[in-house]
């Protein structure tokens, strides 16, 4: 009787990477077009006039796209600096707090960036 | 990141990997591209700190709005702007490369060689693109 062990041995932890490899992808095909869209989309605003830009994202389409956009980044962007941080950062409390850090930052920022535009979207 | 160096022989004192760099070890365009991959990641990583600042400093009014314009227009933000622009758009070919890869697509070195190129290349090109759009308009 062989214990299903030699077969696991040397083949590194089972944790969860196969669902953060997926979800990395996934989020990445999403930001082809958003980002795409989000570049070109700039490029032609007058970025320092107010008005011009705050009517570009009161656009209910626009406001959408950027809302998806704002999700889509910052999502991507912690799985990216997660996987950056596991490489690099010694020692597993080190690297919890870090990892911690990172998440609780990009949630901050995509809900604050989130909130203005449905800010500015929905009036006030 | 401050791990000590290791020391398989202790006694025995080889060159270890940055040290390498340059001197020992010879790039090749697959590390390079490789390499810039993942500090255009952290790169656009922090740039989205900025991103979330600008639309806050939209909702916030007119006068918020005129304060962070102000250094987005002046040559620094320019810079800035003009660099993250390359890396996003950088990090978006080779992230289409590495989509093409997973599928298993593009694994011959020639095919490796010829992809590299061609993201260079196309990042350079949507960059000066959305720059020239930005300008003329």
């Amino acid at each position: 009787m062989r214990s299903p062990l030699s077969r696991a041995r040397g083949y590194g932890p089972a944790k969860d990477g196969v669902q953060t490899f997926l979800a990395e992808r996934i989020s990445a095909v999403a930001l082809v077009p958003l980002s795409l869209w989000f570049v070109f989309s700039v490029a032609q605003l007058p970025a320092a006039s107010y008005t011009a830009v705050r009517h570009w994202v009161a656009a209910p389409s626009v406001a959408v796209a950027l809302v998806l956009f704002i999700a889509t980044l910052f999502y991507h962007s912690s799985l990216g600096v997660k996987v950056v941080i596991e490489d690099y950062v010694a020692g597993e409390g080190k690297k919890l707090v870090a990892l911690l850090l990172v998440k609780f930052i990009h949630a901050a920022l995509g809900a604050a960036a989130t909130f203005a535009v449905l800010k500015i979207a929905l009036g006030s | 990141m401050s791990s000590p160096a290791p020391q398989a022989r202790p006694g025995v004192n080889r060159p270890l990997s940055p040290f390498m760099l340059g001197q020992y070890y010879r790039f090749q365009l697959t590390s390079v591209l490789s390499l810039m991959h993942r500090v255009t990641g952290v790169g656009l990583s922090v740039g989205t700190v900025l991103f979330a600042c600008w639309l806050v400093a939209l909702a916030g009014g007119p006068w918020t709005y005129a304060s962070f314009a102000k250094h987005l227009t002046a040559w620094y933000g320019q810079v800035l702007l003009f660099g993250w622009s390359w890396a996003l758009l950088y990090h978006l070919c080779n992230g289409v490369r590495h989509l093409a890869w997973d599928l298993g697509y593009g694994y011959s070195i020639p095919a490796v060689y010829r992809s590299g190129y061609v993201v260079a290349a196309l990042s350079v090109l949507l960059t000066a693109a959305a720059w020239g759009i930005a300008y003329v308009r």
